[in-house]
């Protein structure tokens, strides 16, 4: 579904070339959800938004599909930004309009007529379970429903693939599992291939199926989850298990797994 | 010309309403097209073009350093060529209209500038164009902001419109010259004053008003 192969990215500054990426190769499969992580600065946000092209790489290809990113002009570009939708750590929903305008946005963008418009976002809204907001502006939302709107947004046009750029981040635990259970359920229901990037190993271990640890631009090991876990080769998937387990001895002591989830999603 | 008080006051009045509200229509048109100019076309905009940017950035600050009366005088053939004479509010709308765009522009780019760079990339995440992320974004997210700021740019002019006055505009502004300084009118003077101060207080609180109802909107309903 997602193939990228030999990205390099660098970032020019007054001190000189500063790369961001180096060599990068990748192979996410249809329907997966596959998670990228790291410590901060490690390159995770340079990565996921050239999958996207809101950074551009220097060398290097994607393809997405059939479609192969790395080449297409900007007209080309934003027909297929179409079939990816991205979703983030900010939400950066539009505050000027209500959450029915702001899931509206991209279907009035792909050219849906109104009544396709109204139907379209009241699926969406239904899905995300934002039915009774849709006159609502952001800032009368909590951070969850917030980033439930940037959720319905990204999905109005019916992507292939969908973005998270560390999305839920700046929400609290509990917001966060009942966000991860909703990009959980709408990869099962509608096949959607998912990529998020993380600085938090929980948010793997819950969603993911396989993921790439990045240390300074580079990717220093992929594997299926339970194996980072387990068996981790890079200091950087050490670490991050080093944590989990830290933090698995300490309150979280027990509980078995299905309890636990019991617990947050109440 | 009628010589009573507020028979000169009345019509000193029409005649700098009448050069702000012009002044402000065709100020407000090009200062919006400098302002959304200088934002997109800067390095990093969404349309960048770093060459148009410094060659519009220069132009606005030459014009912005000129002292407006002297900018006036400047103006003259220029308002000659466009509406046939020098003299009389019509003929001070064309130098208002010119010495305030670049002033509204800088206030305009103010304004669009503090949009945060995450909502332009989520309208660009969908697939938006240029167009439809400057007039179905940026503008509507930074409205407030712009009502705010384009209520300092009107009161300018307000003040501008009564320099303007000194040298052959009409208005009140000319009206305190003419009769208040030179005929030692001091109760056109001071009427003169109270006028001014007047339209100022109620263009300040209508642009208060329109912002601030647009951000109530935007936060308390529902």
């Amino acid at each position: 579904m997602i193939t990228v192969t030999n990205l390099n990215k660098s970032y020019f500054t007054r001190s000189g070339t500063v790369p961001a990426l180096t060599d990068i190769n990748l192979h996410i499969e249809k329907g997966e959800i596959f998670g990228i992580i790291g410590f901060s600065g490690a390159g995770k946000s340079t990565l996921i938004r050239c999958l996207n092209r809101l950074e551009e790489p220097d060398s290097g290809s994607i393809v997405i599909g059939e479609t192969v990113i790395t080449e297409l002009r900007e007209r080309e570009l934003r027909l297929a930004r179409r079939k990816i939708g991205m979703i983030f750590q900010q939400f950066n929903l539009f505050d000027s309009k209500t959450v029915f305008e702001n899931v509206a946005f991209p279907l009035k963008v792909a050219g849906y007529t109104k009544p396709e418009v109204k139907r379209r976002v009241g699926e969406i809204l239904d899905l995300v379970k934002l039915d009774n907001k849709a006159g609502s502006y952001p800032s009368q939302l909590s951070g969850g429903q917030k980033q439930r709107v940037g959720i319905a947004r990204a999905l109005a046009g019916e992507p292939d693939v969908l973005l998270s750029d560390e999305a839920t981040s700046a929400l609290d635990p509990q917001t966060t599992y009942s966000i991860l259970e909703l990009l959980g359920d709408i990869n099962r229901n509608l096949g959607l291939t998912i990529v998020l990037i993380t600085h938090e190993m929980d948010v793997l271990r819950h969603i993911c199926s396989g993921a790439a640890v990045i240390e300074a631009g580079r990717i220093v090991e992929s594997a299926p989850v339970r194996q980072l876990f387990h068996d981790p080769q890079s200091d950087t998937a050490k670490r991050f298990a080093g944590i989990f387990d830290f933090y698995k001895s300490g309150q979280h002591g027990n509980i078995p797994e299905r309890a636990e989830k019991e617990v947050v999603l109440r | 010309m009628r010589d009573d008080l507020a028979g000169l006051l009345w019509e000193g009045l029409r005649e700098t309403l009448y050069m702000v509200a012009w002044s402000s229509v065709f100020a407000l048109f090009l200062g919006t097209l400098l302002g959304i100019t200088l934002v997109v076309t800067e390095k990093g905009g969404i349309l960048a073009a770093p060459g148009v940017n410094r060659i519009i950035g220069t132009a606005i600050n030459g014009v912005r350093s000129i002292p407006f009366i002297i900018l006036i005088v400047l103006l003259l053939p220029l308002s000659r060529l466009i509406v046939g004479t020098t003299l009389g509010p019509t003929a001070a709308i064309v130098s208002l209209s010119i010495g305030a765009a670049p002033f509204l522009g800088r206030i305009i780019e103010n304004a669009l500038r503090e949009v945060e760079d995450g909502k332009i990339e989520a309208a660009k995440s969908v697939g938006a164009g240029p167009f439809t992320i400057i007039f179905q974004v940026v503008i509507p997210e930074a409205l407030p902001a712009l009502i705010r700021g384009m209520t300092i740019a009107v009161i300018s002019i307000t003040e501008f419109t009564a320099v303007a006055g000194a040298i052959g505009a009409g208005g009140l502004g000319s009206l305190a010259i003419r009769f208040g300084y030179q005929r030692f009118r001091t109760d056109i003077l001071l009427g003169t004053v109270l006028l001014i101060i007047l339209i100022v207080q109620l263009l300040q609180w209508s642009g208060d008003y329109i912002a601030r109802s647009i951000d109530r909107r935007r936060c308390k309903n529902g």
